[in-house]
């Protein structure tokens, strides 16, 4: 269990340093308001075209905000290779991408808390009709993103161009996350909630998160080792 | 599993793509030691450094660590290696004692405030920063955090790449003799550098890199000028 | 494989697409649809072409697997050529999936389910194709790793389009097993041709990767004995 508590000792040490600054929470939950924002004034306000189109707001807004915040969170450990330090240090290399996948689920997820009652809020939805069921939507949705996302952020560390290959990378790896939380929250807050739907979804995106941790964990080393 | 006594470099190659950084290294490390790693720039110092502390896998070729007469790898490697780079593998958000005490969390060594003290007074560090965020320090001031960090986990392979950039001669001498009394107390010790000056009368072997092969080695203690005078024979 | 079954393997595709296309437009019935009739025989084509992007793409993606566990230059090389050959045949899907759509709804594209996996696995395939470009020395092992992630989640496309009802179906091109006798040996001899061809494609590919490594290897060997310089 070595893992686990280097893990954990990971994953603390950058909440500890996000506390610090704020910088990635401020910045990535204005940039997701920004976007929820700008959404409104995209689409005309009309219940039903708003009820349809809420969902992939809520999970396109987490898609760009998360992506900032994965970018910036790794930018933290190349300012003074401080990667290099972790990758060098004698705990399993695993305990590394857990440690930094979870501290960046946290991330994503506050993310999406913020995005979600704003929506909410300036689209006049009720997002909120299964509020323990939105939760856990979520929570799967930030550990799938989190998960595929350190994997590549940490490989990218040394890559010139690698902001703009982030996303060329994560998001044809992502569009089935995507797809399933936007179908799950549309089956979520549809006139009659469609209850197989929901269920069907937030169980392809546990396997789908289960499947990805394995490969990640799998080849983890492989991939940042140069 | 306890310090290294050899490290055992064979027939190291390493590509980048299409660019070969070493082509085929030999080299054999002892416990007690410390080798001079000179080049030129792009001789492939770094890569072999890099190689040796297992964050860059080999194209070709093999490094074996030996710790008591078997060979280790993995984390109990990884525990024996102590480095000191271009840059200082610090938080800079975290201060000083901070990011010593995450190192000791890491390794599983004394993190004691004590602990972390004496040997920030050991690297010379002064007391009125200790608790500042690493990013408002100096270079030499950022090095010698450095310096700690790598020393704090008792390290018995020690992988120096261009230490002494930065620091100011006092600072420069005081690395030196840091490193003399790593040497003295049994570890590997590796110094990457161009300032020969730093290093001469300290080194028991002396390896010459040119483009990623080894065009000299020899062991025994160098003064400046010998320093100099085979530098400028086979790096070029 | 060797140098000499590349050529053998092209004419037995050059022979096969000659016999195909003979065979596609005098042998095969025409389909009874009204609208579709001629334009019913691009299917011989289109299908055989997307399975052999598939089976491209788990080449691939099995190799680098195997490339990012063991480093070993060869399987990077397969894993490179059959990426590439994948996204040309996925290219050549999407555009005669688009023909198909225009002749028989009228529209350039409808979110037909095996046409959108297609386009979602081709996206993977352009990524790869662009990492392997502009990611510099870290291309090898970030390439092998998007591979490695999109050929796992081509389960995932598969239910999810299957499952999502965001796009309004059109109805499916003909399904193999469905077919009268003629039609299916007129298409898997198709399939066969397709496969030699991307056999063929794949190993030339490997063929030029390797010379190009040896030709830098005799280069370096040059340098060692100071000839250049
Ligand atoms: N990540 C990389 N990607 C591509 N090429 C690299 C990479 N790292 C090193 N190289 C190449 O490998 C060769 C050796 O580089 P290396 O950094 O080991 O040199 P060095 O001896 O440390 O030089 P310096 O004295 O400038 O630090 C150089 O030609 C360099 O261009
Ligand atoms: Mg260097």
């Amino acid at each position: 269990m070595s893992v686990l508590r280097h893990a954990a000792r990971v994953a603390w040490k950058d909440l500890r340093i996000e506390l610090r600054s704020k910088e990635i929470v401020y910045t990535m939950a204005f940039f997701g308001a920004l976007i929820v924002v700008v959404y409104s004034f995209a689409f005309p306000v009309k219940p039903d075209l708003v009820r349809a189109a809420v969902p992939g707001m809520l999970w396109v807004a987490i898609a760009f905000a998360g992506t900032v915040g994965l970018g910036r969170a790794f930018d933290r450990e190349r300012e003074n290779d401080t990667m290099r330090a972790l990758l060098l240090a004698p705990i399993p290399r695993l305990a590394v991408f857990l440690g930094k996948a979870a501290a960046i689920s946290l991330l994503v997820l506050l993310v999406a808390l913020v995005c979600a009652p704003l929506l909410a809020l300036l689209l006049d939805v009720d997002l909120f009709a299964m509020p323990a069921e939105l939760l856990l939507l979520l929570v799967l949705g930030a550990i799938g993103f989190a998960n595929v996302g350190s994997v590549f952020a940490a490989t990218l560390l040394k890559v010139r161009s690698r902001d703009v290959l982030l996303p060329v990378i994560l998001y044809p790896i992502l569009i089935p996350l995507f797809v399933a939380g936007t179908s799950a929250t549309e089956a979520m807050i549809a006139v009659k909630p469609d209850l197989d739907k929901l269920w069907y979804w937030i169980g392809f995106l546990g396997i789908y998160d289960a499947v990805f941790l394995v490969l990640s964990m799998w080849v983890f080393e492989a991939l940042v080792i140069e | 599993m306890g310090a290294l006594d050899k490290v055992e470099i064979k027939k190291l190659t390493k590509r980048y793509g299409t660019e070969r950084a070493l082509g085929g290294v030999n080299l054999e490390l002892a416990a007690g030691k410390m080798t001079a790693l000179l080049g030129h720039n792009g001789a492939g110092k770094t890569t072999l450094l890099g190689i040796v502390s297992t964050l860059v896998r080999a194209t070709d070729g093999t490094v074996t660590y030996v710790s008591s007469g078997a060979p280790v790898e993995g984390e109990h490697v990884r525990r024996q290696i102590g480095m000191l780079a271009h840059s200082s593998l610090c938080y800079a958000e975290l201060s000083a004692v901070e990011n010593l005490a995450l190192t000791a969390g890491l390794y599983e060594v004394d993190g004691s405030p004590e602990a972390i003290t004496a040997m920030l007074d050991r690297v010379g560090l002064e007391p009125k920063a200790r608790d500042r965020a690493a990013r408002t320090y100096s270079r030499g001031m950022l090095q010698r955090l450095a310096l700690a960090r790598a020393l704090l986990t008792k390290p018995s392979l020690v992988l120096l790449d261009e230490p002494f950039t930065g620091l100011d001669r006092g600072g420069a001498l005081a690395l030196g003799e840091q490193l003399g009394i790593l040497r003295d107390a049994g570890a590997i010790v590796v110094v990457v550098t161009h300032d020969l000056e730093a290093i001469a009368g300290r080194t028991d072997h002396v390896a010459i890199l040119r483009r990623g092969q080894l065009v000299f080695e020899e062991r025994g203690s160098y003064s400046y000028e010998q320093l100099k005078d085979v530098y400028h024979r086979f790096a070029n | 494989m060797s140098n000499k079954g590349i050529p053998v393997l092209a004419a037995l595709a050059a022979i096969g697409f000659v016999v195909t296309i003979y065979l596609v437009f005098t042998y095969a019935p025409l389909v009874e649809d009204p609208v579709l009739m001629f334009n019913q025989k691009i299917f011989y084509y289109h299908v055989a072409h997307a399975f052999m992007l598939f089976l491209a793409t788990a080449v691939c993606g099995v190799c680098s697997l195997v490339f990012l566990k063991t480093r070993k230059p060869k399987y990077d090389d397969l894993a490179l050529a059959s990426a590439e050959v994948a996204a040309m045949f996925g290219a050549v899907v999407l555009a005669t999936g688009m023909i198909w759509a225009k002749a028989a709804w009228d529209i350039w594209w409808v979110w037909e389910k095996r046409l959108t996996m297609s386009l979602l696995l081709w996206l993977v395939l352009v990524g790869y194709v662009l990492v392997r470009r502009f990611a510099g020395s870290s291309a090898d092992r970030l390439a092998a790793g998007l591979a490695a992630f999109g050929t796992v989640g081509i389960p995932f496309i598969y239910f999810m389009v299957d499952a999502s009802d965001h796009h309004p179906k059109a109805g499916a091109g003909g399904v193999a097993a469905t077919l009268p006798p003629e039609m299916k040996l007129v298409f898997w001899l198709s399939v066969l041709t397709f496969l030699l061809w991307c056999v063929a494609l794949v190993m030339s590919r490997v063929q030029s990767a390797r010379a190009e490594r040896e030709l830098r290897e005799i280069r370096e060997r040059g340098l060692d004995a100071g000839l250049f310089t």
